[in-house]
Parts: structure tokens; C-alpha cells; sequence
């Protein structure tokens, strides 16, 4: 299975001219604070490795903008799953070394909000002194893919290759920690997709990094209840700005036998239309 | 209260195999958090936002001078006329009680809502020397006569469904043949069987809601009233709290309870707001002639010296637990101990043992639902994560999942290590799930397999191709 799945037909027919995305143009003015700032893709840990289409995808939503876009080599993971088990010592290695990585640079972006959220809210709850001062520093430089693109960028992506509906699901760091709830939305209507909502659209999935593995019959429960509002919105595609909830409802959805898809944000942004969505074999191999 | 904490994950797995419960679970799952969300608009999100921050300041300036102001409220009550008693540790609040019952030689007490009293175990040691014990809350009443522990610090028997409490009363109440077909049937007969025991009862225990410094009052509120019953009715009053209630000023209690009953059941005000000064005065026509305090300490100072003494600023409203879709999946009962849901999840390990409780501050996702409607501004969520970190830094956390993580740290540290290896295992998983794009079987990643599928990855780390591309 390709593209948009093929339940859920494209509002245009992607041809090998209009796949993908369409550049912004040369001239779009770029809003003043960004120009000659330099912007680093915080890729994420799950986007660098399950799913490169979404950093792919970011990468070029950003350079569309008209962002001068870095991808420093020396990042890892921003270190939540040591924090949430509370490996303190663990987490507090990594926050500093990823400090250092993107300290440099005047803008943070990253396709998730509970990464950013890290970044930005518990790096300097979880540091002190000097390097307390640093996250904060650099926290008020961390922004969440859509945010940063609609709050900052005041960018309009227009993918050519739209998916005639879709549903939208909040991830909860993004949502709470960095009150992303209306940027991707207005991407989308933008965009010309008009996202539809779940009921509980506030309740979390179940994903919650480690708590997925450790209490699993549990998240489980969470996940049916959410799937379960996602098909009274009567469609196929559901779609988060966070790879995690993206990865475990795609997961329990198999296992419960369904085949909707589930995609980033950023993919659906970007019109990235040659990848199969979440969990879904290559074509030809379904 | 026994304790069966470790046993988190077996209890939740039985209450999400019972269907009925699951759907009353799912139910009020909904409905609490829309009746919170209208009260708090209808009385301005903004105000009610306000006056979080107002009690909050309270709640601290109160704990920061606990001493002060519990050394007030005792004096001022004992002007009152009341007795005030402190109990260190729940063995000695049972006592206290217990021997207050044997000097006015009490067969009989009825007891009005107290979550101290559950933590304390009250009744088995009331039982133990053959008093009587009859709950008169509601919810409190349904789950001793069928023989229940709380699932809920404020609707005690919301686990049940309406069929089971049916049943429970025709089983229960021996009244002859007749339908309860309806809540507001099964409620007239609850009174009915309970006015008389309000009647015999030679002593009333109670709790309280706040406990104020400046006129050594207690306030109580209640939708039902038996507080008030439990309190006027029977010769001897006991009120049972712990110390952690104390307010310097009633109108410290007026803006605390605004908040209170909004985020508990969303409604602007309880049918019953009660405060109780002390013993009948000459001229009164009624009330208790005997009034005693029992304040309960059972580690809440040390909790106040602890990184955790935020958690003492709670006010026992439950909105935390209406709001935790944890709690609703897994049900109160799984929690194994008087406090479920996020705020019994921190507490239960900080008033019995983290080992034993060691379970509970998993049992959270992050979400911070609860910490967005909690009215004390409590950080459930960072709470919860300390105590995983103290669980981890003294090894209680299983060692498995300890060495998994400093593993996975340590390699975040190693860049290049990190990517060599992190590039190979994604390919390996590319490849194990190329048919069906996600894997089924992975050694280690069992957790997560037991319930769904690993989406596979799509091939190359994103850093590799990128690397790949921009060297080219
Ligand atoms: S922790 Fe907060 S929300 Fe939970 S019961 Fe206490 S006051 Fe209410």
C-alpha cells in the first residue's frame, strides 16, 4: 500500500510532475527574526530511525519556508526514556550533550512535542546551576514543527497531494507543555485539509514512552478508546505531530486487525505520497 | 487499610476483564470531566484559574506554618469545649477512638465519609473489640454491606453499577418483595435502613474538610447529610482528620470551598455545608454533649520536610482521578491502597513504603491532565517522576528495566557508537518486517509486543542518508 492508502482518495491524482511538494517561492518574504538566523531540525530519535519520511518531510517544510536548516550529526535522543524511568544521572548526560549540540544555533525545531517539550520544560527542571541557565537559554529557542512554522515562519505549505480527509490527535506534551493545539490545524485548513476531531480529543492514547511496555494491557485500553473515536469520525487517516502516539496506535490497530493509516503531520504537509503510512507494507508486499 | 499495591498490574487486568464495571469506568470517565469543565466556565475559567492560585498561596502559607496554626486551632477548640487528641500513626488514632467509645461505653457508631479513617482501618479495630460500625454515606454504606474496599477518595461506590447495588439491597435489606427498579428507589430505601441506625448510634465519627486556626471549627460538606446526622444525633462526636486540614482563617475555608465542590462534582455548592464548633451549650436543644478531635500525623510531617511536601496542598477534591484515564481503565481498586488515581499514586508510596507501592508512580503517562484541573496546583506528573527517580537511584525499580535504560543512556552519550549501532538494528527490523510493515516477534521488546505490533522502520537511519547525501 502507497500513498494515502487506498481508501482515501487524493483530492488530485499524483503524477511524477506535482508528487511531492510545491517550493515556496523564490521571493517569499521571510519574517524578520528569521532572516540570517540559523535553524537546526532536531530530528528525534524515533523520526532518524523508524520513520525518516517525517524528518525528510520536516527538512523540507523548513528549507520551503526559506530557513537557513541545519542537521547537526552529533544528536541522539533528548533523553526521555531515562527521565521518565527515572534515571536522573542518565538523563541529566544526555540533556547536556544535546545542549551542546544545539546550542549553537538561534532556533530548535522538532517534529514532536513531547521532544520539545523536553527540551524546553524539563531540561531545566531537570539541570542546575550554570547548566540550568543554558537550558533555559536555549528553551526559549525550542519550538514545535507546526509551531514554529506557523508562529514563526508565518508559512502556508501547499502540498500537491492532498488526502480528502483526515483526523487530528493532540499528543499530550505538545499540547500541554508547549500549547500546540491550533497550529497544525490551521496548517492543514490552510493547506486546504479540513482536519476532523475526535470527541476526547484532550484524552491521551496510551503511548506515554515507557509506560506503553511497562503496563501494557493498560495503554492497550487507552489506545481502543481512542481508535475507537477515531473511526466515528468516518474516515482512514489519522494523523499527530508525534511519532510515539503515531507508533503505538499504528501498532495496536494491527494487532486488533485494522488497516487505517496513520501518518505525521508533516508528511501530509509536505505531500509525501511515495511512502507507505505507518505500519504498512511497501506496495506490492500488502 | 491492608495493602495490596504490588499487585497493580494483576487488579487492573481483573477490572478490565469485568465488562459492566468497565463501561461504568468509561462512563464517568466522560461525564466527571464535563461536569468539572461547565462549572468552571459557568464560573469564569479565568476567576476560577485566580482563585486556584489564591488557595494555593494559602494551602502553603498554611503548611509552612503548620505548627502555629495547628497549636491555634487546638486551643481554640479546646476554648470550644472540644477534646483534642493527636495520633502519631493510624495504630494510635484506632486507639484513641476506640478508647473515647469504651469510657461512654458504646455499642453502636455511625460513621459519616473519612478517607483518615479508611487509612487508619478504623473499622476492623472497632470491630475487634465488638462495636458496631455502620457507614452512613451512601457510597460508603453500599461498599460495607457488600463487603467492598473504596475505589474513589470522594464517590466511594462509583465502581459500581446501578444493577449490582440493586441486588446488593434486595440481597441486603430484608423489606419483602419489591422492585427498586430506579436509583431514586434504592436511595429512599438506603435512608429508610439508615435512619434508624442513625438513632441508635451511641457515638458518630466523622472527618473534615478544613480545619480552621482562628474559631477552632470544622467544616464538612456533604451532598447526603448523614454528616450532619452523625454529628447531632448520637450523645458523643468524634471527628477524625489529619493535621494537614488546618486553615488559618474561615474565609480561607470559604475560597478553598469554591474550588472544592466545583472540581469535585461540579456543582456550585454542596447541599450540605456543615461547621462544627463543639459540644451542646446549655440552651441548645441538640446536638453532641462530648466532642473530640483526632488529629492524624502518619508521616505527613515528614512529608512536609520531604521534595514531596507539594502533595500536602491536596484537598481531596478527586477531580485528578476523574480526569486520569489510567485510573478509569485500570479502576480504583488496582491501586491497592485507600488513594488511587494520581494523587493516591504519589501519596500510597510516601505514607506506607515506596517498596511496597513501587508500581504506582508508573502507572502514569505523562499527559498532565490531572495537574491542568488539579484546584492545589499540584505537579502530579514531576511528582510521579521523582519518585521513579528515587525508585531507581535505590535500586527498587526492577533491575532489568534499570540496566536497559543506563544502556540506552549511555549510548545516547556515544554519538558515533550510537549511530553505527542504532543504523544496524534498524535495518535488522526493516528487514524482519518488510512483508507486513510491522514486526511481530523482537527479542526485548516484549512490553510492547504483548499488546500490538512494532511498525517496522522504513529502512536507513534519517542521519545515514543524510550524511550520504550531502558528502555526495
Ligand atoms: S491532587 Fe489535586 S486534583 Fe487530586 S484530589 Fe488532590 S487536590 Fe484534587
Amino acid at each position: 500500500m502507497s500513498g494515502y492508502g487506498d481508501k482515501s482518495p487524493f483530492s488530485e491524482t499524483p503524477s511524477p510532475e506535482t508528487q511531492g511538494h510545491d517550493a515556496s517561492s523564490p521571493d517569499r518574504q521571510l519574517p524578520t527574526r528569521l532572516v540570517g538566523k540559523r535553524v537546526a531540525l532536531f530530528v528525534t530519535c524515533l523520526a532518524d530511525l523508524m520513520r525518516p519520511s517525517v524528518a525528510r518531510a520536516s527538512l523540507q517544510l523548513l528549507e520551503d519556508a526559506g530557513c537557513d536548516v541545519h542537521v547537526p550529526q552529533d544528536q541522539t535522543c533528548c533523553g526521555q526514556p531515562a527521565y521518565n524511568s527515572g534515571d536522573y544521572p542518565g538523563a541529566m548526560g544526555i540533556a547536556q550533550q544535546t545542549i551542546e549540540t544545539f546550542e549553537p544555533f538561534d532556533f530548535v525545531v522538532a517534529p514532536s512535542g513531547s521532544c520539545a517539550g523536553m527540551l524546553k520544560c524539563h531540561y531545566p527542571k531537570l539541570l542546575a546551576g550554570e547548566w540550568r541557565e543554558r537550558a533555559q537559554a536555549l528553551g526559549e529557542r525550542v519550538f514545535e514543527l507546526t509551531q514554529f512554522l506557523q508562529d514563526v515562519c508565518v508559512y502556508t505549505p501547499t502540498p500537491s497531494v492532498k488526502p480528502a480527509a483526515l483526523t487530528y490527535h493532540d499528543s499530550c506534551a505538545g499540547l500541554r507543555e508547549l500549547g500546540v493545539r491550533e497550529q497544525p490545524r490551521a496548517l492543514l485548513r490552510n493547506a486546504g485539509i479540513e482536519p476532523r476531531e475526535l470527541d476526547q480529543r484532550d484524552v491521551c492514547c496510551g503511548f506515554g514512552g515507557t509506560f506503553c511496555a511497562k503496563m501494557p494491557a493498560i495503554s492497550a485500553k487507552m489506545a481502543d478508546d481512542k481508535l475507537l473515536e477515531f473511526s466515528k469520525t468516518d474516515n482512514d487517516l489519522l494523523v499527530a505531530g508525534d511519532l510515539g502516539c503515531l507508533l503505538a496506535l499504528a501498532g495496536r490497530a494491527r494487532r486488533l486487525g485494522s488497516d487505517v493509516e496513520f501518518r505525521h503531520v508533516a508528511e501530509v504537509l509536505a505531500g509525501t505520497a511515495d511512502v507507505p503510512g505507518i505500519a504498512h507494507a511497501e506496495s506490492g508486499q500488502d | 487499610m491492608e495493602q495490596h499495591s504490588r499487585d497493580f498490574l494483576r487488579r487492573a487486568d481483573e477490572a478490565l476483564a469485568e465488562p459492566e464495571r468497565a463501561a461504568n469506568r468509561a462512563a464517568l470517565g466522560l461525564f466527571m470531566p464535563l461536569l468539572r469543565d461547565q462549572a468552571v466556565e459557568a464560573f469564569d475559567s479565568q476567576a476560577f484559574q485566580g482563585l486556584r492560585d489564591q488557595v494555593e498561596a494559602i494551602r502553603r502559607h498554611s503548611l509552612d506554618n503548620l505548627g502555629h496554626y495547628l497549636e491555634q486551632f487546638i486551643g481554640q477548640a479546646r476554648e470550644n469545649g472540644n477534646q483534642v487528641h493527636l495520633a502519631r500513626d493510624g495504630d494510635e488514632l484506632n486507639a484513641i477512638v476506640l478508647d473515647i467509645c469504651t469510657q461512654v461505653e458504646a455499642q453502636r457508631v455511625a460513621k459519616g465519609k473519612s478517607m483518615v479513617t479508611e487509612e487508619t482501618g478504623l473499622n476492623a479495630a472497632l470491630e475487634a473489640a465488638d462495636i458496631k460500625v455502620r457507614e452512613t454515606d451512601l457510597g460508603e454504606y453500599i461498599i460495607q454491606e457488600a463487603g467492598e474496599t473504596p475505589s474513589h477518595i470522594v464517590g466511594p461506590a462509583l465502581h459500581k453499577p446501578e444493577a449490582e447495588i440493586r441486588e446488593l439491597f434486595l440481597e441486603r435489606h430484608d423489606l419483602g418483595e419489591r422492585d427498586l427498579d430506579s436509583a431514586a428507589a434504592m436511595v429512599a430505601e438506603a435512608r429508610q435502613v439508615l435512619r434508624e441506625e442513625f438513632l441508635a448510634a451511641d457515638v458518630g465519627v466523622i472527618g473534615s474538610n478544613a480545619l480552621i486556626a482562628e474559631n477552632g471549627y470544622s467544616m464538612l460538606v456533604t451532598n447526603e447529610g448523614n454528616g450532619d446526622l452523625c454529628a447531632n444525633l448520637p450523645k458523643t462526636l468524634i471527628i477524625c482528620t489529619s493535621i494537614d486540614r488546618v486553615l488559618p482563617r474561615p474565609e480561607d475555608a470559604m475560597a478553598m470551598l469554591r474550588l472544592l465542590v466545583r472540581s469535585t462534582t461540579g456543582q456550585a455548592v454542596t447541599c450540605y455545608t456543615s461547621f462544627y464548633s463543639g459540644p451542646r451549650r446549655e440552651g441548645d436543644i441538640d446536638g453532641p454533649v462530648e466532642t473530640h478531635f483526632v488529629l492524624l500525623d502518619n508521616r505527613r510531617t515528614e512529608l512536609l520536610a520531604s521534595d514531596y511536601r507539594e502533595m500536602l496542598q491536596c484537598i481531596r477534591c478527586g477531580a485528578c482521578l476523574n480526569h486520569c484515564p489510567v485510573y478509569m481503565s485500570a479502576g480504583g481498586h488496582a491501586y491497592g491502597w485507600v488513594y488511587p488515581g494520581p494523587m493516591g499514586s504519589v501519596l500510597t508510596p510516601l505514607l506506607t513504603s515506596l517498596d511496597e507501592a513501587e508500581a504506582l508512580p508508573h502507572a502514569c503517562t505523562a499527559c498532565g491532565r490531572c495537574e491542568e484541573v488539579c484546584p492545589a496546583n499540584i505537579p502530579l506528573p514531576d511528582l510521579l517522576r521523582d519518585l521513579r527517580a528515587e525508585a531507581f537511584a535505590e535500586g527498587i525499580s526492577a533491575r532489568r528495566w534499570r540496566f536497559g535504560i543506563r544502556l540506552h543512556s549511555w549510548l545516547a552519550r556515544h554519538p558515533t557508537l550510537y549511530r553505527q549501532i542504532t543504523r544496524i538494528a534498524v535495518r535488522v527490523m526493516h528487514r524482519l518486517g518488510r512483508d507486513r510493515g510491522f514486526i511481530r516477534y523482537l527479542p526485548l521488546a516484549g512490553g510492547w509486543l504483548q499488546a500490538r505490533e512494532l511498525p517496522s522502520p522504513e529502512g536507513d537511519s534519517f542521519l545515514a542518508s543524510y550524511r550520504k547525501e550531502h558528502k555526495s
